[in-house]
């Protein structure tokens, strides 16, 4: 099609052809288009977070009661490890990047596509043939171990399918590296002319930040999987200490992968929030370069503080000092990147349309979460807190408070630009408010209880903390109608939904430069970029009421 | 897949940024390889620190002759491969023919030196499992362990490697290859030479260390 060095892409066919034109199931299952990719993600991702859900609500039920008899205790250790492995890997972990980032960062950047297109596709199916095994792993019976896959167990003692899943997430794991390494190709080299480093829009350095871990944390995970199971296969010994191995050795490296994996979690989220707030506040974000640096300082310090999960699996005094140090020090950058954000809604013209209340509530979250954390990374808080519900309550608090709110408000932000369709508006506002009721209510209790004793993965429980898992169990409920809420309006808007213009939010960032949804090279020209990301200053013009309510 | 009579992917613009892109596309990876075989390569270090005397033992079981054979047929390939990318550079595409050819002659040497060292080391009972020869320490089984992983890991990379090779021969004869355009030569070139270290990381650690002590 193109031949040598077209600086600019013309169509010659009529200007409204999008992306979405073509309706074969083959137009779909081969696309090498980033758009479609991270439709295809979308999807996917949704699908995998019903199954997960649907696990955890049976456990709640199970909870209802000290001695809960609905399941059977091999039952319950291979729910959560379903819910676990399914929301880690193949929800929180693909949900940003994957589907949103696949399709937004090529247009914020300008290019017509991702460097490696065809990897790109290859990608998506590593994914679901990885969400396939863990699916089948399920059916033929599951497994007990808990996501974490913590040996000599899962080695050795533990009768499931554990080779079955590991190899599902092994698989998913080099999905994972190879978006990693596509996006840091695209935002290096496919950038369009005139868009330097610093005037890249704050998504594109978080997600820059993410994949970076991506590529040099979950190779790791692989090989630790890998010895695992020849270990579980030729007993060999690597991590059994009967034979000489170190059950420890595991826990470092799987820590090693899985710790940063938090950040691979929450930092895109991070990077769409700072859009929400320029957008929603009508003002560029409160110290650029600190929120980007801030992104790049926690993926890099993210990788030095994985020996806060063993502060009491008898590694050294010494190294437990050297990983709570290193752990309050994540504390810094994203303590700037809240202090930042905050700073952007001083004296701007903050407007609450749902992307926004989904923003709000990711910085209240994620404040909990974060400040739960210090509590964590002190060795004598953690030891008393270690393996209970505090523990649980915190990284829910930042995975799914972080991740999910995160992910929610992109998803809205861009569902115009992906679809080409608005959303009932009054609905969206609703979702967002239930959402972050239902949080609430689900997980802070868990906070009190661990911190009063109530361990983790236990199903039958002392009387004295039925009460607040009545309250998580109601509160997990009310989680689910904010859940399902967005999926119903959503899935409606696609039929019924008002046509979105090519920018709903008169926000800046090249994706509102092209029409909605986007032609299939993403733009008509190739744009230049002459001036910072968030330049709300001369060309402010207040939104026309109601043009978003649909 | 770009080619000669259309060189230019559809997403770049030029051919310079394909280049560039698909370097450092390469050199990421590679990145993400390291920390692969680092997850095996701290594992060793570690059991090494912690039972010096068993792998000081079993270390001397590995065959030499065998590593250093494959060292020097390993080296000398990632020279073959050099001339290669430095004459797709030259556009001399009979003589890359041949380079890659030789690189990949060198490399099923390799794989064949490495088949007869396995099969002796069965004969030997050195492969881990209820089969294994027992030298009088029972961690030795932990040294060969690593052995078999990272040696048979490195192998699937050689193998992988000469699918690679035997890729850019064919496209070379089929003139798909350019002075301006020999990017895939030069990344595969990457690749390869990155294999070789990792071999020269592996031959001290498996074959030397502890050899007479």
């Amino acid at each position: 099609m193109n031949e040598l060095a077209p600086a600019t892409h013309t169509h010659t066919s009529a200007p409204a052809e999008s992306y979405l034109d073509e309706h074969t199931v083959r137009s779909w299952l081969l696309t090498t288009d980033h758009k479609r990719i991270g439709v295809l993600y979308l999807i996917s991702i949704v699908f995998y977070f019903l199954v997960a859900a649907v696990a955890v609500g049976i456990m709640r039920i199970e909870l209802l009661h000290p001695h809960g008899t609905l399941l059977l205790n091999e039952t319950y250790n291979k729910l959560f490890t379903l819910h676990g492995v399914l929301m880690v890997w193949f929800f929180l972990i693909p949900s940003i990047p994957s589907a949103l980032g696949n399709f937004i960062i090529p247009i914020m950047i300008g290019a017509r596509d991702v460097a490696f297109p065809k990897l790109n596709l290859l990608s998506w199916y590593l994914f679901m043939i990885g969400g396939g095994f863990v699916l089948y792993s399920i059916m033929i019976g599951g497994v007990d171990t808990g996501w974490t896959f913590y040996t000599p167990f899962s080695s050795t003692y533990s009768n499931t399918h554990v080779l079955t899943m590991v190899f599902g997430v092994f698989i998913a794991g080099f999905s994972s590296i190879l978006t990693g390494l596509n996006f840091i190709i695209t935002i290096h080299k496919m950038r369009a002319p005139g868009m330097r480093w610093f005037r890249m829009p704050l998504f594109l350095w978080s997600l820059y930040s993410t994949s970076i871990i991506l590529v040099l944390a979950t190779p790791v995970l692989a090989i630790t999987l890998l010895l695992m199971a020849v270990e579980r296969v030729w007993g060999i010994g690597i991590f059994d200490p009967r034979l000489g191995g170190d059950p420890i050795l595991f826990q470092h490296l799987f820590w090693f992968y899985s710790h940063p994996a938090v950040y691979i979690m929450v930092l895109p989220s991070m990077g769409v929030v700072s859009e929400l707030m320029a957008a929603f506040t009508r003002k560029e974000v409160f110290g650029y370069e600190w929120v980007a640096g801030a992104s790049v300082a926690i993926a890099v310090v993210g990788f030095l503080v994985w020996g806060h999960h063993m502060f009491v699996s008898s590694q050294s005094i010494y190294a437990g000092m050297v990983f709570s140090i290193l752990s309050f020090i994540v504390a810094v950058p994203s303590g700037i990147k809240v202090f930042n954000w905050t700073a952007t809604l001083y004296q701007g013209s903050i407007s609450f349309e749902t992307p926004m209340i989904y923003a709000l509530g990711f910085i209240g979250l994620f404040a909990i979460g974060g400040l739960t954390g210090l509590f964590l990374a002190a060795l004598a808080v953690d030891v008393h807190v270690t393996d209970t519900y505090f523990v649980v309550a915190h990284f829910h608090y930042i995975m799914v408070g972080g991740a999910v709110m995160g992910f929610m408000g992109g998803l809205h932000y861009w569902w115009p630009k992906i679809t080409g369709r608005l959303y009932p508006e009054a609905f969206g506002r609703l979702a967002a408010i239930v959402t972050f009721i239902g949080f609430n209510f689900t997980f802070f209790p868990q906070f009190v209880m661990g911190y009063l004793g109530m361990p983790r993965r236990y199903h039958n429980y002392a009387p004295e903390f039925q009460v607040y898992h009545v309250l998580s169990t109601a509160g997990a409920s009310i989680l689910g109608i904010g859940y399902l809420l967005p999926v119903i309006y959503l899935l409606w808007s696609l039929r019924y939904g008002k046509k979105a213009p090519a920018n709903p939010w008169h926000a800046t960032g090249l994706e509102w430069q092209t029409t909605s949804p986007p032609p299939k090279h993403n733009f008509d020209e190739t744009p230049v970029v002459t001036g910072p990301p968030y330049d709300y200053t001369e060309d402010f013009e207040p939104k026309p009421s109601g043009v978003l309510h649909a | 897949m770009p080619d000669a009579r259309q060189p230019l992917a559809e997403q770049f613009a030029t051919l310079p940024q394909q280049a560039e892109a698909s370097r450092l596309g390469m050199w990421a990876f590679l990145c993400s390889e390291v920390m692969f075989f680092g997850g095996l390569f701290l594992g060793y270090i570690i059991y090494r620190h912690a039972y010096p005397h068993a792998f000081a033992v079993a270390s001397r079981e590995t065959d030499v002759l065998y590593g250093t054979l494959n060292t020097a047929i390993l080296l000398t390939s990632s020279l073959t491969m050099a001339l290669a990318v430095f004459a797709s550079k030259e556009g001399q595409f009979k003589e890359v023919r041949h380079f890659l050819i030789a690189t990949i002659l060198l490399a099923i040497a390799f794989l064949g030196v490495k088949a007869l060292e396995y099969t002796d080391d069965f004969h030997k009972h050195l492969f881990p499992g209820p089969m294994f020869a027992d030298a009088g320490e029972p961690k030795t089984q932990l040294f060969f362990m690593f052995y078999w992983m990272m040696t048979s890991l490195h192998a699937l990379h050689v193998i992988i490697g000469i699918g690679l090779l035997s890729a850019m021969t064919v496209r070379s004869a089929k003139n798909h290859f350019s002075a301006e355009y020999h990017n895939p030569i030069e990344i595969t070139g990457l690749y390869w030479h990155f294999v070789d270290i990792v071999w020269i990381f592996l031959y001290p650690l498996l074959y030397l260390i502890n050899r007479h002590s």
